[in-house]
């Protein structure tokens, strides 16, 4: 039978069976794959924690035990630094949360023991040049100074924007303070090499990287500014 | 022997006579987002290649019976559910490597080559010798992303595949990267040279 490809009832059906045919294989290889996908991602989010707090999984341990083994605590607080009852501090999306004003957010915490005594690694979320930035900061045990950080984007320019998830960039932030002198939150600058703002802590910026730079410092100011209480708390124990 | 080269003449020619990138100068926009460094590049190059072929594949099987007024829809539909299928199989067998090429798989899609090689190919030829093509093609593309790739990285970062090559010594003497490499317009600049030689050698 030759078939008249011309013929308009043909082409209808045909695209209709199509479209069927292929939402069809999309949906089914979604639901297939998507416990798979979903453990992946929560060990991601466990190995960002932890790589924060300069912790590298070493081929024989899974990261969920390094994580068992590390995080000790992880709880959510409000911008009072109280803690808050009944919220999962893993499931908590930081995305969202920048979204809402800063007294009304939930602030996620993972105390995390590491060989150098206690760290508090919290969630930071943000913008970049072409979709969400994101990372983690683990603050020393004084509240004061960064420990490690680490950040993650989902589609900055590879090359440029995109090196702020290698350590070259994310390392110049340890020991740096986020409070001035006299003891008001200031976070760290990201600015062009080159640049050295007086009295102010900060690191060099991406070359070839501006608007995602410049996303990394508006994220680690708004991001970090509700945690204020709770780091100066951390001070006082 | 003639035989033989004649049957291969899809894989063989799309990588210098009749080059995607620099002779049907096709493709340009992703050769210039990826060739900052090699190692996006190479990956790149893997991507296209799968998708590439494997669509070439499909749309030649179903060639007989794709209505004519509605193919290009058709061969978006195909490319389109097998970039998503790559992509959700990556997410869950191989995490890292799909955190990697999140960009890059949403770039496939709109790469001209891909839809170029299924109108001008697949629909007229058989499932091997589009097979053949689209390797080829992918090749093709692949060969000039690495050289572009190769050049930016080495005068722009000092670094191939990431590791240093350019020695500390250099530096100290007064050298610096050009950051203009790393900027898209140098890659126009480079695939531009790459077809000044390709046309110098083909007459």
């Amino acid at each position: 039978m030759k078939i008249n490809k011309e013929n308009n009832v043909y082409t209808v059906i045909y695209a209709a069976v199509l479209v069927v045919l292929v939402g069809f294989i999309l949906a089914l290889v979604y639901q297939l794959l998507r416990p798979a996908q979903l453990e992946n991602i929560a060990n991601d989010t466990k190995k960002q924690i932890l790589a924060a707090a300069l912790i590298f999984p070493t081929g024989d341990e899974t990261v969920s035990d390094l994580f068992e083994k590390h995080i000790t605590d992880s709880y959510c607080i409000n911008s009072k630094g109280d803690k808050l009852t009944g919220v999962n501090a893993m499931d908590v999306n930081m995305q969202t949360e920048i979204k809402k004003n800063a007294d009304e957010r939930e602030l996620p915490v993972f105390v995390c023991d590491t060989e150098k005594g206690t760290k508090y690694v919290v969630p930071v979320a943000g913008a970049g040049l072409w979709g969400p930035i994101w990372g983690y900061i683990a603050m020393d045990s004084n509240g004061k100074d960064i420990y490690g950080a680490y950040f993650g984007h989902q589609g900055e320019t590879p090359g440029l924007g995109a090196e702020i998830e290698k350590p070259a960039f994310s390392d110049q932030f340890r020991g740096k303070p986020i409070f001035g002198s006299d003891g008001t939150f200031e976070s760290v600058m990201v600015v062009k090499k080159g640049q050295e703002p007086a009295g102010r802590s900060y690191v060099n910026a991406v070359s070839g990287g501006t608007i995602t730079s410049q996303g990394v410092q508006k994220m680690l100011y708004e991001s970090l500014s509700p945690y204020t209480e709770f780091f100066k708390s951390l001070d006082k124990r | 022997m003639g035989s033989i080269r004649k049957r291969l003449e899809p894989l063989i020619n799309p990588l210098s006579n009749d080059n995607p990138v620099i002779v049907q100068i096709l493709g340009i926009c992703s050769a210039l987002a990826v060739t900052a460094k090699l190692q996006p590049a190479v990956v790149m190059t893997i991507s296209v290649l799968a998708v590439l072929a494997l669509s070439n594949v499909i749309i030649s099987l179903m060639r007989k019976t794709i209505p004519t007024s509605i193919r290009i829809i058709v061969q978006l539909v195909v490319v389109a559910a097998l970039v998503v299928i790559v992509d959700q199989i990556l997410k869950a067998w191989n995490y890292e490597v799909s955190k990697q090429l999140s960009v890059f798989i949403g770039l496939i899609i709109t790469n001209c080559i891909i839809m170029g090689r299924l109108e001008a190919f697949a629909l007229n030829n058989s499932p091997f010798e589009s097979f053949l093509d689209g390797v080829g093609n992918a090749l093709g593309y692949g060969i000039i992303l690495v050289i572009v790739a190769f050049f930016r990285e080495l005068f722009g970062s000092g670094t191939l595949w990431g590791y240093q090559v350019i020695p500390q010594a250099l530096y100290d003497l007064g050298y610096q990267n050009n950051g203009m490499m790393i900027l898209p317009p140098m890659a126009l600049i480079t695939v531009a040279c790459i077809i000044w030689v390709h046309n110098r050698k083909a007459k």
